[in-house]
């Protein structure tokens, strides 16, 4: 059989294939001739056989068939032979295959073998791909060349016991002799090596940490190393424009860094050297910026004295203002970090951070974005805001909702007045109307009944962008529920903070009735505009007109619509008594859940409105001939006519306050179950989710007893392990009547954020025919939804 | 750590793979496919690091090579691009200006070069000068045709 042909004749022969099709043929041509050719074992071509396939499995072809063969070059004694062997091994052999293993004994002979390049290919291939069970029966051979005193094989070996560590942990307390006097080598290969290896350990393992603290006095030597870097002359072998060994003082940094946290005593042995590396480094060339941002990295990080910490965030401003746009967005991405720490030094680059909102490139400015909204407080809401919406206007789609929900969190946690809030919030749903969140439309509505005195000013703004386009939808959503509230106030012409505009029924209605036709609605602003149209019944006087327009959507093709209009036409018909209370003013709204991160409402006991025990109002699918007990409801405070549950269905989300109403009735369908039931106690759970925090779960006991005798003093009391936290409220009585006669009802709130399995201790304690009664038990059946 | 670095050409073939963390075919394939959409639709003067899944990816374009790595969070990217640059300049100091027939020709000494300067994704040897002799040195090791066919095999 001829010589196969050579890897770079191969090469140059795919290079010539034009087409997909041609190249596969050659591919395939070839592969079959390597196949036979190691099917006849041949011992001198294997070795070009194999370097040919690794050529074509990058190409992106199947080579395992080259595997075994592999294996084979590892095995052979010449050099050439193991070279492309372990490269095949590093490519086709990674831990999931079987033959993996098979490499072990080979990597031990060559781990002993007499040639160092040998013995570092052994390590190499150890180290960059070597499974956990060849690391736990090689690493006595690796502890073994960590030791000795040659530098070539000593630093292969040290990154090698760093791959040993990160596969198996708990053998990294048998290198930990080994590491003595690694810091005294002068090589730099083994330095650099050694720290990288010092690191690992003292990163997974806070034993080691305070070992190398303490005992090593790792700090002094990695300062005095450091030191000499800095100080010592020109050495050609390390130097980078000027720089010596910029891979080794970084690690070193970086190393000071996991050693000086939290420690004062580590942190004060650094102080000098860190503020000397800050202002000594060349900052012109990258390679001395790359070791600034790690030193300011690093003195954020430890505990340093006040004056490093303003040096650093000086350095980061400086990085702002550079030409080069990695240095800028590296500062940016630093100052994000640290502006929760030290938010006022941050805050004097303000300026230069907003001026990154103009900048061309895409990444800049999300940081750029991300870190203006965090440096927005009560002094500078104004001017950030000006900028912020001037971004929101200008920037990227991609950046529209993130930029539209942060203007809406900062103003609502520092504008200055409500009017500037209304306005803000104009002008975000006019600019990014679409990108809005779903949620947004009902916390703005919330947000505008409780500023009672806009209301004119309000009604009046949206009418007129109306007026302009109706093709954003959350605008347009909030537009019409304000127009159906406050459409009086439009008509009679009440502003006060502008030029009231004139405006008549008619053309309100025309505008809403626009909506309703108009392709560019979707249904649930459709939805919107019928009941706003229906409320304006009792605000406007052309009542008729009204009428005719939820007759016609009687029979709509939208089953929301249909269902709607026909139960306002019932409205008119049946119960046009009821009409003006139902549709009556909207009063103010309590606030219990906020649009972002939701936080635990930390109450004694006491019931908070409308979201724990809500008060159930019949879906609005429920024929209207049930009016009588919507009525009985209506007499409470703050209770929310029905016309609410005509607000868009969607499942409640993260809804705002009226979602939540509905939350309660969407189908959340986690069974209920029997947590204790002895001596004629039982008590039943049932379960339901508090939107909008899916982390908590409410459950509520029912409590009854079946005895003879009433239970008095009845007190009932639960403990939940320690991931968990607990709120229990008020209990609806402490007497259990007897013979099932009622229930005691009482809420619990458990807030479970790593969705544990849910379990729970309870105490019972009562009085029954005049004896105290006490009891424990636990509960585990809770049904997995209740905790998932 | 570095998670991979990858060498692809404008065109989107690849020129060499290093992985140091244990990935599938099937994922590989899925991040070189991913990696150079990323890279590639980048506008000419942009930054040069950006995210993807957890990784920082660090990208330097050399001619018509496009050189991208993944790198951890705590890692640092500036370091990163000086990375990248050494290994062109050991690339460059081994072929005698290096180009990308180069690498194509001869893909298996881009890989010893590269094992000789990381390993396990970090940083081995940061001498340029130390890399090279090893280099020459294991190529001498490299058997010549007539000393390898007279060696017994095993």
């Amino acid at each position: 059989m001829p010589a196969p042909i050579r890897l770079r004749e191969l090469i140059r022969t795919i290079r010539t294939a034009r087409t997909q099709a041609e190249e596969r043929e050659m591919i395939q041509k070839e592969c079959a001739a390597i196949r036979s050719s190691f099917r006849e074992e041949d011992n001198t071509y294997r070795c070009r056989n194999v370097a040919k396939l690794l050529y074509m499995h990058m190409l992106g072809y199947p080579a395992h068939f080259g595997q075994l063969e592999c294996l084979k070059l590892i095995a052979s004694q010449k050099f050439t032979d193991k070279r492309i062997g372990y490269l095949g091994a590093m490519l086709l052999l990674d831990e999931r295959q079987d033959v993996h293993l098979l490499m072990t004994n080979c990597i031990k002979n060559d781990l002993n073998h007499s040639t160092q390049y040998v013995q570092g290919l052994a390590l190499c291939t150890l180290g960059c791909m070597g499974s956990s069970e060849m690391c736990r029966d090689l690493a006595g051979e690796v502890e073994k060349l960590l030791k000795t005193s040659n530098s070539y094989l000593r630093k292969k070996a040290a990154l090698c016991a760093v791959h040993v560590i990160r596969k198996v942990p708990e053998l990294m307390e048998m290198f930990l002799p080994a590491t003595k006097n690694l810091l005294s080598e002068k090589n730099h290969g083994v330095l650099h090596t050694s720290v990288v290896l010092l690191t690992e350990m003292c990163e997974r393992s806070p034993d080691m940490l305070a070992h190398f603290r303490k005992n090593e006095k790792l700090v002094p030597q990695l300062v005095r190393i450091l030191k000499n870097l800095i100080m010592s002359g020109y050495s050609p072998e390390h130097d980078v424009s000027g720089i010596s060994d910029p891979f080794l003082q970084v690690r070193i940094l970086r190393l000071l860094r996991i050693l000086g946290k939290s420690d004062d005593d580590s942190s004060e042995a650094m102080n000098d050297i860190l503020a000397q590396v800050a202002t000594n480094t060349e900052t012109s060339k990258n390679v001395g910026n790359a070791i600034l941002y790690e030193t300011v990295l690093t003195i954020m990080d430890i505990k340093s004295e006040s004056g490093l910490r303003v040096l650093a965030i000086n350095i980061l401003g400086r990085f702002l203002l550079n030409n080069d746009k990695n240095i800028r967005y590296v500062a940016l991405t630093s100052l994000l970090k640290t502006v929760q720490t030290d938010h006022n030094a941050v805050q004097r680059h303000r300026s230069t951070i907003v001026d990154c909102l103009k900048d061309l490139d895409v990444s800049i400015k999300r940081r750029a974005m991300e870190l203006s909204f965090a440096l927005v407080n009560g002094n500078n809401i104004r001017g950030m805001m000006k900028e912020l919406l001037y971004f929101l206007d200008s920037c990227d789609p991609e950046f529209k909702a993130d930029c539209a929900s942060g203007v809406f969190l900062a103003a609502e946690k520092y504008a200055p007045s409500k009017r500037w809030h209304i306005d803000t919030i104009m002008r975000v749903l006019t600019t990014a109307g679409s990108y809005v969140r779903d949620d947004s439309v009902p916390n703005l509505i919330q947000l505008i009944t409780n500023s009672v005195e806009m209301h004119a000013y309000t009604v009046q703004r949206l009418y007129k962008a109306l007026l302009d386009d109706i093709s954003q939808q959350p605008l347009v959503q909030v537009a019409s529920w304000c127009i159906g509230e406050y459409g009086d106030l439009l008509v009679s012409g009440q502003c006060e903070e502008e030029e009231p505009i004139q405006v008549t029924e008619d053309e309100v209605l025309d505008v809403l009735e626009g909506l309703l036709v108009s392709n560019l609605s979707t249904p649930v602003t459709r939805g919107y505009s019928l009941t706003a149209i229906m409320k304006l019944s009792t605000r406007f006087s052309s009542v008729n007109r009204i009428k005719k327009v939820v007759s016609i959507y009687g029979s709509s093709i939208d089953v929301e619509l249909q269902q709607r209009a026909v139960e306002y036409n019932a409205l008119f018909k049946k119960y046009d008594h009821m009409r003006p209370a139902l549709l009556e003013r909207m009063p103010i709204m309590e606030k219990s859940a906020s649009n972002g991160p939701t936080e635990i409402v930390q109450t004694n006991g006491e019931t908070e409105p409308s979201v724990v025990e809500p008060k159930h109002l019949p879906p609005v699918t429920q024929p209207v001939n049930q009016a009588n007990d919507l009525l009985d409801l209506l007499g409470g405070n703050d209770v929310v006519p029905v016309i609410q549950n005509t607000m868009p269905t969607k499942p409640a989300s993260a809804g705002g306050e009226l979602l939540d109403l509905l939350g309660d009735l969407s189908l959340s369908a986690i069974p209920p179950m029997t947590a204790y039931n002895k001596n004629g106690l039982k008590i039943d759970f049932t379960f339901e989710r508090a939107n909008p925090n899916p982390n908590i779960a409410v459950i509520t006991i029912h409590a009854s007893n079946s005895t003879e005798a009433d239970m008095t003093d009845f007190v009932f009391q639960a403990a939940v392990p320690k991931t968990f936290q607990l709120q229990l409220l008020s209990p609806s009585s402490n007497v259990v009547p007897a013979l099932n006669q009622g229930t005691v009802t009482q809420v619990i709130r458990v807030l479970n954020p790593q969705k544990q399995q849910l379990r729970m201790r309870i105490k019972l304690t009562y009085t029954l025919k005049g004896s105290p009664v006490q009891d424990l038990a636990e509960v585990n059946n809770f049904p997995p939804q209740s905790w998932q | 750590m570095m998670h991979f670095l990858l060498l692809f050409s404008r065109q989107g073939k690849l020129r060499l793979q290093k992985w140091f963390t244990p990935v599938t075919d099937r994922e590989k394939k899925k991040v070189i496919r991913d990696m150079m959409m990323l890279v590639l639709a980048r506008p000419p003067r942009s930054c040069n690091f950006l995210h993807y899944r957890d990784l920082k990816i660090v990208y330097r374009r050399y001619a018509s090579l496009y050189f991208c790595t993944g790198l951890e969070n705590q890692d640092n990217e500036l370091l990163g691009l000086e990375v990248l640059h050494r290994y062109v300049e050991l690339l460059d100091k081994y072929f005698g200006n290096v180009c990308e027939l180069d690498i194509i020709f001869n893909f298996e000494k881009a890989y010893y070069i590269l094992d000789e300067f990381l390993m396990g994704g970090e940083v081995l040897e940061t001498s340029k000068v130390a890399v090279s002799v090893s280099m020459e040195e294991a190529d001498t090791l490299q058997e010549t045709m007539e000393e390898y066919m007279s060696k017994p095999a095993y």
